[in-house]
């Protein structure tokens, strides 16, 4: 098949599982779950036969697979939409195809397809297990299969398709219908549990803390649409648009491609979870941990670094490597640094083990955003592949310890445990090893660990762009934060899989099935192996022996290649550095810590997120409550709307009243009676002149005739 | 030749008394036949006006045989009633007939 229809049908197998799932299999889980994985396979298949013939082009970067239709006609002209593989999509169909393959069989397993149902569970909770009886005659608690399990999967594929499509797209606007899409699935997939009050809240708090973003965005989209009268990126990318976008001003100072930019970045804000927009991710946890994978590391807030990626040179116009930053650019390298730094700190004192992924997964964001802010576009591309792989890894590792745990819970039967809390774990590498060894790898890959993990690689360019180009503030934050990823990677790791079990429930973990585990491998194999497509040319040693394929196949998306920065020993030793000190304090502090108390990290400020929720509570939430009851419900509705009502009802009343008692009733009723009181009077007045008797009718008209007839004969004979 | 006054008194005369039977009987049949005898007096004025005015068009003929017929319908209508009045009341007295009055 041609590789550009190959291309447009990519996006599809998910969307027809989503609709084949709704509307017909809903009742039947295995046919669901096989169509569902089934889709999820063909695009993989689509993904992975595009992307092979991508690396077949050469120059791809200037003549990539770009296919459009007419969409929709506005005057004389029409909107074009279309696909587009360049190498930066092509790269990120990779991991995206990859990612949601491994999500979508892991969900089978995550949602105990092949388990009894559960004794009590109800649609919108979480299974809470079956009871069954052995050979024996003995009762086992064993976990239950998921109520709501096709809708799940249906759920997914809605989610899969919103990503294909944003990946694939050749313009900003099928691109923010991708966006969308995943935001209203991602709405659907962290309240998946709706009966549970948290979940609820926590989807609407995603939605709406995305949605505040997302009207930058569309605002962006807009402010370019006038601009330049289209929103395909190779037309938008064209040097000399982007040079006239670059001298036109626009608001505060920023040029016309600042501005844009500075929105449209705005809209990656709120999508991936970046300061001040941080705080629906950590609620994200809400959902089922597959969402959790989907969302924070394949998807949504992927695609929002994969937007600000894609936007680059828009970002970038009118800069050039080694000149001072562009306000856009600063903004944007601040935000990320920051959020890099402020998230990890966060993370340190969640106990919470998907919380903790979740901070860092704010924080690793934090890097790419800021590495995208300092301009080293292929580091930034680079650290999204690789950190979309071990994350997902780690996401699912986690998934796979809850459930773990939550077998050993449903064996104990203590249910007030809560298995998600990593001080009620420890010890699990002995009864998980498979998992244990998989997540050893992500947090290792996530930590920076040296040379062996992907991580390492992608952050280390990051570092190295820094410091090469002068950016030293942004440097040593990221390597503070990077030190504070190690350490809490390591306390993670310490406190889930090493020593001894804290609780009866780690005691009776178990290991999960292969539909769980075999997605692990895959992604711990790319944890690793990833980034060595990306080894520096220069690097001690190891440099050179493999190509720097990653630099040169995704630099050529731009219109000139990025320059691969002159090898520096400084970062190298700052990243080996940071990198094992984290570990090894985070396992010399944790490897003997027992309970939360004797924890020292548990600082209120870090432990409550800086109180972000309590502040934007506090400005914006009860504000807003306060405006919707208060100020629109109670005044304004209440006072003012209804108070006008009630005044012209009562104007009406008053009127009417006097209508009736002074008008009405007097005059046209009175009138209307006198007419029919008088005629039944003079009706029974005349009445007995009705004798019914035909003689006396006769008689009478007999002499009416003689007395009319004389009368006339008088008057007109005679007279 | 007779004069036609006397055809026209004879006529009076006949209304008259069928007058008198439907107002002073109290038989319907009688009020019925009262009526026929007006309705012939009716028509000896016709006969006799197209006798001695202008018998060369038919005109008085015509109209008593109308007034024939008509009357033969009008009988056997009346009788027709007085009949359905009888079974309905066990009477033909026209002043205990009176259901038409208020």
């Amino acid at each position: 098949m041609a590789t550009v229809s190959l291309i447009w049908l990519i996006p599809l197998p998910p969307l027809l599982a989503f609709f084949l799932i709704v509307l017909f299999t809903n009742k039947n889980k295995t046919l669901s779950h096989i169509i569902a994985v089934g889709a999820a396979f063909l695009s993989w298949l689509g993904g992975m036969l595009v992307f092979v013939r991508a690396l077949g082009v050469e120059h791809l970067g200037q003549h990539p697979f770009a296919s459009a239709i007419n969409w929709l006609p506005i005057g004389d002209s029409w909107f074009k939409i279309g696909v587009l593989i360049d190498p930066l999509s092509a790269a990120t169909l990779f991991f995206a195809a990859w990612t949601i393959f491994m999500i979508f069989l892991y969900s089978v397993g995550y949602q105990n397809f092949g388990q009894p149902q559960g004794d009590h569970d109800v649609m919108g909770l979480p299974p809470h297990g079956a009871t069954i009886v052995d050979e024996h005659g003995h009762k086992h608690q064993v976990p239950s299969v998921e109520p709501m399990y096709s809708r799940f999967f249906a759920f997914l594929g809605l989610f899969a398709f919103g990503m294909y499509t944003l990946v694939v797209s050749d313009n900003l606007l099928t691109l923010f219908v991708g966006w969308e899409i995943m935001g209203l699935c991602s709405y659907l997939l962290i309240g998946f549990w709706y009966g549970k009050k948290s979940a609820r809240d926590a989807a609407i708090k995603a939605f709406m803390t995305t949605r505040v973003g997302d009207v930058f965005m569309l605002l962006g989209i807009a402010f370019l649409y006038s601009a330049t009268g289209t929103l395909s990126f190779r037309q938008i990318f064209r040097e000399e648009t982007l040079h006239a976008l670059a001298s036109t001003p626009a608001f505060f100072g920023l040029s016309a491609a600042g501005a844009i930019g500075l929105l449209l970045f705005i809209g990656t804000v709120g999508k991936s979870a970046q300061w001040p927009l941080h705080v629906w991710l950590p609620d994200a946890m809400e959902g089922p941990t597959p969402v959790s994978a989907m969302i924070h590391a394949a998807t949504m807030v992927s695609a929002g670094v994969y937007a600000v990626i894609r936007m680059f040179p828009l970002v970038s116009a009118g800069w050039h490597e080694g000149m001072p930053l562009n306000p856009t650019m600063s903004i944007i390298a601040f935000i990320g640094a920051f959020t890099a730094l402020f998230a990890a700190t966060i993370a340190v004192a969640q106990n919470d083990i998907k919380r903790v992924l979740a901070y860092s997964t704010i924080s690793q964001l934090g890097y790419m955003i800021a590495a995208i802010g300092i301009g080293a576009y292929v580091a930034a591309a680079f650290h999204l592949i690789t950190h979309a792989f071990f994350k997902a890894l780690l996401f699912l590792g986690s998934g796979s310890v809850i459930h773990g745990m939550e077998h050993g819970v449903l064996h104990t039967g203590d249910h007030k445990l809560d298995p998600q809390d990593m001080f009620n774990m420890g010890g699990l590498r002995k009864k998980m090893p498979i998992t244990f060894w998989t997540f050893l790898i992500g947090g290792f890959a996530l930590s920076g660990f040296p040379v062996l993990t992907a991580g390492f690689w992608s952050k280390d360019e990051i570092f190295a762009d820094a410091f090469a180009n002068g950016h030293s503030a942004v440097f040593i934050t990221l390597a503070v934060a990077a030190f504070l990823t190690a350490f809490y990677t390591m306390r993670q790791i310490t406190l889930t899989f090493l020593g001894e079990p804290r609780t009866k429930a780690a005691e009776h973990a178990q290991e999960t099935p292969w539909t769980m585990t075999v997605p692990l491998i895959v992604l711990a194999f790319f944890a690793i192996s990833y980034g060595w497509v990306g080894i520096p040319e220069h690097f001690p040693l190891l440099g050179g022996l493999i190509p720097n394929w990653f630099h040169e196949f995704i630099g050529s998306t731009l219109a000139e290649v990025p320059a691969a920065v002159p090898f520096n020993i400084v970062p190298l030793l700052t990243s080996l550095t940071v990198a094992l000190g984290g570990l090894f304090f985070g396992w010399l502090a944790y490897r003997k810590v027992k309970s939360p108390a004797e924890d020292r990290l548990q600082i209120p400020l870090l432990k409550n997120k800086y109180y972000f929720d309590e502040a934007y509570n506090f400005l914006f939430v009860r504000p807003a409550f306060w405006v919707a009851e208060t100020l629109v419900y109670k005044w304004m509705d209440k006072g003012l709307i209804d108070g006008i009502l009630h005044a012209f009802g009562k104007v009406a009343m008053f009127l009417g009243t006097n209508f009736r008692s002074k008008f009405d009733a007097p005059v046209v009723n009175g009138f209307g009676d006198l007419v029919g009181e008088s005629t039944k009077k003079f009706g029974a007045m005349i009445r007995p002149i009705q004798t019914g008797r035909i003689q006396q009718y006769m008689l009478a008209s007999l002499t009416v005739l003689i007395v009319v007839g004389g009368l006339l004969y008088y008057l007109l004979v005679l007279a | 030749m007779i004069p036609l006054s006397w055809y026209l008194i004879l006529s009076a005369a006949l209304f008259s008394i069928g007058l008198f039977g439907v107002l002073a009987r109290r038989n319907a049949v009688a009020i019925l036949l009262g009526v026929e005898l007006m309705l012939n007096a009716v028509n000896i004025n016709l006969v006799a006006f197209w006798r001695y005015l202008d018998p060369a068009v038919m005109t008085g003929q015509v109209f008593a045989i109308i007034v024939f017929a008509v009357a033969a319908a009008e009988v056997a209508v009346g009788l027709g009633l007085i009949i359905s009045v009888y079974r309905q009341r066990s009477t033909i007295v026209a002043e205990d007939i009176d259901l038409l009055k208020w």
